[in-house]
């Protein structure tokens, strides 16, 4: 085999590629300003919009309560709700979002208070709803602390302790590392997007320079050249590997740069925005991240096997997208599910699909090195790519493929 | 030099089952001669030359193209070959120089060399003033002048023309036909396919009848004319294909 044709052969399609602008959109503008404008700008809207919700003064209803002028008194004057007069189609009025929530005072509530009698307060919302949500807690708030102050006064009252009632308190204390907080945080987060990536980047020239080349009726003079069959598939599948591995590595940089810039929009976005999580990405492990980097690189090189032996059969660029498109859905689902929360890695799913590799490189991110599986994952993804690999030099040397029309 | 043996090529179909493209053709072009396959659309002349080309394999029968066999040594066969088809195309977005070039260099020609070729290619087909222009941009008749250039950039002693005219004008097929004669005069085997006749009855020394993948008939002009009784090609072509019927 000659190297130098190999050579010749990739020059040449990076320079087609480079000149070309979908390929240029999809292999270097995409990751690098579209991705990372997309999820630090969901972020900041995400952020933006919670912040709205938590400053909102929600809208509240009291049903009943008549007979508990003081208790609600207090809600009227609490700050953090908003009493408007009771109408009889409250539950309505929450359906519609007109107000957040409503609470039910019971008949006799305060007289059950002086009696120590139990009762019970109700509190409507629209389940699901972010505002109602915020309401209901709000009212919750209000009653714990109402709940509270009446325990302690009849303590006092019985020259009782308050400990008596509430004998220790529960306290938590995080003891992982910040890098393991990250890890746990942003670590299933990375490994999907640079799975996803590191398909859609091979995709756009993979299809290119297959199904392409047929269709424009390119393929058939380069065929014509002492080339081997091998060298020109070795030559275009590296321009097929490289779009895969500058979307990853483009947009970790991108992503990077974003964090350090302007990480609190994302982090708080992330966390419910009730915590800004500003330079989270450097407390990421720095490892870890190289070894993701290692893991994905097999991954990429079956990637840009399959899309490209895939491709290769389509006799046209739009046959070939419709036979590519269904795998992004291959690939998202395993790799959406391994950024869940509560998904642990064990030798089972160290070899499920897309998803063990997702774990794999989650656990890494936060400096966890479990290496049977580690080794195990990137095992795996070796023999795909060298059966994928194969099957795209195969591929090429059938005549039925490559003169498909 | 070009022999081939009882070359055959059969398809498989799923649905039409076997289909034979080529059925056992055996001819013989010279340097310096011109051999016309002529066809009608769905003869068997395309895959015949992709079979000589290397670009397909024979599923029996040989050939041997500039000393080497088709079917031990494609890559020598194909660093002897120039092949120029209609149905090619040029790398739109890669200038004219780039794509000389590229051939160029996988005909394993070095970049001295690869100038000197070029230069002279240049000359010859008047490409000079539109070399640095992507090709996307240039017209049926410059794109056809850079196919030839990207054909013959390595000088090869063998050029297929796989119906070289389809979509050019009466003046860019002028030219190219007396391209094709100077080859010619330069001692190279050329084998030519088509399927209009006034451009056998101009070009070629021999010509070889071609129907449903079989060699029908083959001679000169005047001796298939003679054979057959009749004054011009068209006439001789329509016998021979209509007799096969």
């Amino acid at each position: 085999m000659s190297w130098m044709n190999v050579a010749t052969i990739y020059a040449k399609e990076l320079k087609d590629t480079l000149r070309d602008r979908r390929a240029v959109l999809s292999m270097i503008i995409i990751p690098t300003f579209i991705m990372p404008a997309l999820i630090f700008g969901l972020g900041r809207i995400g952020a933006k919009v919670t912040n709205k919700a938590y400053e909102e003064v929600p809208a509240v209803m009291i049903i009943d309560g008549q007979d508990s002028p003081s208790v609600t008194d207090a809600i009227k004057t609490y700050k953090r709700v908003r009493v408007v007069p009771t109408t009889d189609d409250w539950r309505d009025k929450i359906s519609d979002k007109k107000i957040r929530a409503a609470v039910s005072v019971p008949r006799g509530f305060e007289a059950a208070l002086q009696n120590e009698t139990a009762s019970c307060i109700n509190i409507y919302t629209y389940r699901g709803e972010m505002k109602s949500s915020i309401a209901a807690d709000e009212l919750d708030r209000f009653f714990r602390d109402l709940r509270e102050k009446t325990v302690a006064a009849r303590l006092t009252q019985r020259s009782l302790p308050a400990t008596l009632l509430k004998p220790f308190d529960i306290k938590r204390e995080n003891v992982a590392a910040p890098e393991k907080v990250g890890g746990n945080l942003v670590g299933g987060f990375l490994p999907y997007l640079v799975i996803i990536l590191s398909l859609t980047g091979a995709m756009y020239p993979a299809m290119d320079l297959t199904a392409g080349e047929k269709e424009r009726g390119t393929m058939e003079m380069l065929l014509c050249t002492p080339a081997s069959r091998t060298e020109i598939v070795i030559g275009k599948f590296l321009m097929v590997l490289t779009g895969s591995v500058s979307a990853i590595v483009l947009s970790l940089v991108s992503m990077g740069t974003s964090f350090m810039l302007v990480g609190g929009s994302f982090g708080g976005a992330i966390s419910g925005g009730s915590q800004n999580l500003k330079g989270l990405l450097p407390t990421l492990d720095l490892l870890g991240i190289g070894g993701m980097m290692l893991m994905i690189l097999p991954v990429a090189v079956s990637f840009s096997a399959i899309v490209f032996t895939i491709s290769l059969f389509a006799k046209s660029y739009k046959e070939a997208q419709t036979y590519v498109t269904p795998l992004i859905f291959a690939v998202i689902m395993p790799a959406a599910i391994g950024m869940m929360p509560g998904i642990e890695l064990d030798a089972r799913m160290a070899l499920a699909p897309i998803l063990g590799l997702s774990l794999v490189c989650k656990e890494m991110l936060s400096g966890v090195w479990h290496w049977q599986f580690i080794g195990l994952v990137f095992a795996s993804y070796c023999v795909y790519a060298a059966i994928a690999l194969v099957l795209a030099v195969r591929m090429f040397k059938r005549e039925d493929v490559i003169f498909r029309t | 030099m070009i022999e081939a043996f009882g070359l055959t090529k059969v398809f498989k179909d799923k649905k039409r089952g076997e289909i034979k493209a080529v059925d056992n053709v055996s001819f013989a072009c010279r340097p310096g001669q011109i051999y016309g396959l002529l066809g009608a659309n769905g003869a068997g002349k395309t895959t015949t030359l992709r079979l000589l080309a290397t670009l397909l394999k024979p599923t029996s029968g040989n050939a041997v193209v500039g000393g080497f066999d088709i079917t031990r040594e494609p890559e020598r066969v194909r660093r002897s070959v120039g092949f120029l088809a209609a149905s090619t195309a040029l790398y739109g977005r890669l200038t004219a120089r780039e794509t000389v070039g590229y051939f160029g260099r996988l005909n394993g020609l070095d970049h001295g060399q690869i100038k000197q070729r070029l230069q002279a290619l240049a000359d010859v087909l008047e490409m000079h003033e539109f070399l640095d222009q992507r090709c996307d941009k240039l017209s049926t008749g410059m794109k056809q002048k850079v196919s030839i250039a990207r054909t013959l950039i390595h000088d090869p002693a063998i050029i297929i023309f796989d119906e070289p005219t389809i979509g050019l004008d009466v003046i860019a097929a002028r030219a190219l036909l007396a391209f094709i004669r100077e080859c010619k005069k330069q001692g190279r085997t050329i084998i030519y396919s088509t399927h209009v006749m006034s451009e056998v009855e101009k070009l070629c020394d021999v010509v070889g009848i071609v129907h449903s993948g079989k060699l029908l008939a083959e001679g000169t002009v005047s001796e298939l004319c003679s054979k057959f009784g009749e004054t011009n090609i068209e006439e001789v072509f329509v016998k021979v294909v209509g007799g096969s019927r």
